[in-house]
């Protein structure tokens, strides 16, 4: 049995274990049969060109974890940031862990799915929000939408800010051979909100995983948001990111992603701006080795006037790595005095590694400025000779380049222990110490 | 302390140094003079030990030691400075930190502890104060939208907390107007001293009004064709280089 015949054969038992009255099962349902039309999206596809599913539907993956398996915080903590008090949401093997979270109804929800898709208390925001920028076709997010029941329901109301920053952290034990992971997570900032969401994917062991998430957020009028994704997951994990984002008049979302590590991973992050004088940033760095596989493609929809886009991506791609960058932006007509940026600059360190880049830009406005660059290249020689000559030995100073160049995205991240987390995670990946923070 | 014998050095099977020989001692400045095209950067980058340049025959041996074989980075912990004409920009490095690691680093190839803190906030301090630099300027990041001159004071700084015993000024003196050389020069001469030596390249007598040599070459078509005192540097202001390049065919 393929994995397409395996999801559809376990809708029927996840609907033993799921509210079949609630409105949103029918979304579900409907679906489940969309994903059914469809199946897993193939390389024919013109947006799956560079990364196939192929193998990962070979795999005998676990729907539903056998046990619920407990973890010791100590042997975990590394994953947190811990540096700084959060709250946390933390899942195992698919499964809530309250003893790993602290989550909280103090002003905001900083919750669970499952909690908000039962107590009646959340009905009015599902009925809101839920599944309403999803995607209705797009394959995997269907799949998704099909088995949504748990993931990170964050609910902040007009005017209001968490006392701090939420982490979403997904840890897999890999008690099962093959583990599928499908969350889903609703994220609502409303009139002038603001929050800060650190979302991290871990998998403990060598066994197989594959997760399909399916994020949607939405900012009000002068809200806030800044999501970072740190994907710096085991080289037997795969992550298929599937991320929707509306905002309304004056909001600022700003999502960072730092993909590290993995076997495949797939981001699509899309933006829709449905108010004026909006801006959104979409950043990301990159650094790959081995044969890993990360695959960006943005959307950006400006379809109001007066709105700012900013995309800066910047890859290292080395040993047989290969990266993907598909970044479209699309202006409609009304949407006049749109500023959209997109930036996209690689460095290949090897023979073996591949990037494709492309820009994709459908406007239909007149009075605008989009511009957008992409540069592939390598290490310049000469400012390599200048660190070396300095006494700072080839390894340390090809290091000190990359931080150089992967500078700009570094340099806006908001959470100084982040930032200085990220620093760490990349000078591990590149095998040096450096001395200092950046 | 330096002694360069029939360096060729060649550039993707293009000869741009054709046999140099080159006597530099504790305690002497060197200029190198010489046209456009002449050699006089590969030169310092060859000493440096830049990859890009292929050693075909002769040496370089400083203090008794060949580099050949040597990497940039060992050069530099065996006391070879060069400064560069144009230094590169390293976005989110403060030139405190970049200067910190370049220290240590060469510590710990000597098999010396990391500098204490407070010794390395002192050194800086009283190198800063020698070149006038602000303090806000060591905060930012190395060379990044550094002007031409604050980029030259920049690699004299990190001279002069390096304290190397061969520095080479390539080009020191370019995009700088006559205030900022006049302090890079100051920072030089009170970095000389008996134990130390200097190799200033220059296209022009201007910077030797100031960093006063002890020897003047002049370097044209890879190789040294005239060597003399500070009074041959004051000759080719005067009558340029053509008379150089007339002998030299002759």
């Amino acid at each position: 049995m393929d994995l397409k015949e395996k999801l559809i054969s376990s809708f029927l038992a996840f609907e033993n274990n799921v509210d079949l009255d609630h409105p949103v099962h029918e979304v579900r349902s409907e679906a489940i049969k969309n994903f059914e039309n469809k199946g897993f999206p193939s390389k024919k596809e013109e947006a799956w060109k560079y990364t196939s599913l192929n193998n990962l539907q070979k795999v005998d993956f676990s729907i539903f974890p056998k046990e619920e398996s407990t973890l010791e915080y100590k042997d975990v903590k590394k994953y947190f940031l811990h540096e700084i008090d959060t709250y946390k949401i933390v899942f195992v093997d698919g499964v809530y862990s309250s003893y790993l979270s602290e989550t909280t109804h103090d002003g905001v929800d900083v919750c669970l799915m499952s909690s908000a898709f039962s107590k009646p208390m959340f009905r009015q925001v599902i009925e809101v929000y839920f599944n309403k920028i999803a995607s209705k076709d797009e394959s995997l997010t269907t799949l998704n939408t099909a088995f949504s029941k748990e993931g990170a329901y964050i609910y902040i109301p007009k005017n209001k800010m968490p006392k701090k920053p939420i982490q979403i952290l997904h840890l897999a034990t890999g008690n099962e051979a093959a583990l599928m992971l499908q969350p889903r997570n609703l994220i609502v900032a409303e009139d002038n909100a603001e929050v800060q969401i650190i979302e991290r994917h871990q998998s403990l062991t060598d066994n197989e995983v594959f997760t399909n998430s399916v994020t949607e957020i939405f900012a009000g009028k002068d809200a806030n948001v800044d999501y970072y994704k740190v994907q710096n997951d085991a080289p037997t994990a795969s992550l298929v990111d599937n991320t929707y984002i509306s905002q309304k008049d004056n909001s600022v979302v700003r999502v960072h992603t730092f993909s590290f590590g993995g076997k495949l991973i797939r981001n699509n992050l899309n933006f829709y701006q449905n108010g004026e004088r909006i801006d959104s940033t979409l950043k990301g760095v990159t650094i790959l080795g081995d044969k890993q596989h990360v695959d960006h493609h943005t959307l950006v929809h400006h379809r109001q006037p007066n709105c700012e886009s900013h995309q800066d991506y910047k890859g290292i791609f080395g040993d047989s790595s290969t990266g993907v960058f598909n970044g479209k932006i699309i202006v409609d007509k009304i949407a006049q005095k749109t500023d959209a940026f997109q930036q996209n600059n690689n460095i290949l360190l090897s023979d073996r590694a591949t990037i494709n880049s492309k820009p994709q830009l459908e406007i239909f406005a007149d009075d605008v400025k989009c511009s957008h660059g992409c540069t592939i290249g390598q290490l310049d020689d000469d400012a390599l000779f200048y660190l070396r000559s300095r006494g700072i030995p080839k390894k340390e100073a090809t290091a000190l380049l990359m931080y150089a160049f992967a500078n700009n995205v570094l340099e806006s991240v908001r959470i100084p222990e982040l930032k200085s987390r990220v620093n760490k995670i990349i000078a591990n990946k590149l095998g040096v110490r450096i001395g200092f923070d950046l | 302390m330096l002694e360069i014998k029939n360096l060729h050095a060649s550039v993707e099977d293009k000869e741009i140094l054709k046999g140099i020989d080159l006597k530099v001692n504790a305690g002497e400045v060197h200029a190198i003079m010489g046209p456009n095209g002449s050699g006089k950067s590969t030169l310092a980058s060859v000493i440096a030990g830049k990859e890009d340049f292929e050693v075909e025959e002769g040496s370089i041996v400083l203090e008794g030691e060949d580099l050949d074989e040597l990497a940039p980075e060992e050069r530099a912990h065996k006391g070879i400075f060069l400064s560069f004409q144009y230094p590169v920009e390293i976005p989110g490095v403060t030139v405190t930190n970049f200067i910190k690691t370049a220290i240590n680093e060469s510590r710990k190839a000597n098999g010396q502890e990391e500098m204490p803190a407070n010794e390395m906030l002192k050194k800086i301090r009283e190198k800063s104060e020698l070149l006038e630099i602000d303090r806000k300027f060591l905060s930012r990041s190395l060379n990044e939208g550094f002007s031409g001159g604050e980029k030259k004071r920049n690699e004299i700084f990190q001279m002069a907390m390096m304290e190397p015993k061969l520095a080479i000024l390539d080009e020191t003196d370019s995009g700088l107007d006559i205030d900022a050389l006049r302090i890079v020069a100051n920072g030089v001469n009170k970095l000389r001293n008996k134990d130390n030596a200097i190799i200033v390249i220059t296209h022009y007598q201007r910077l030797l009004d100031y960093i006063v040599p002890d020897f003047v070459h002049v370097l044209y078509n890879g190789k040294i064709v005239k060597s003399g005192t500070k009074e041959l540097a004051l000759e080719l202001e005067e009558k340029g280089y053509d008379w150089i390049k007339q002998e030299a065919t002759v």
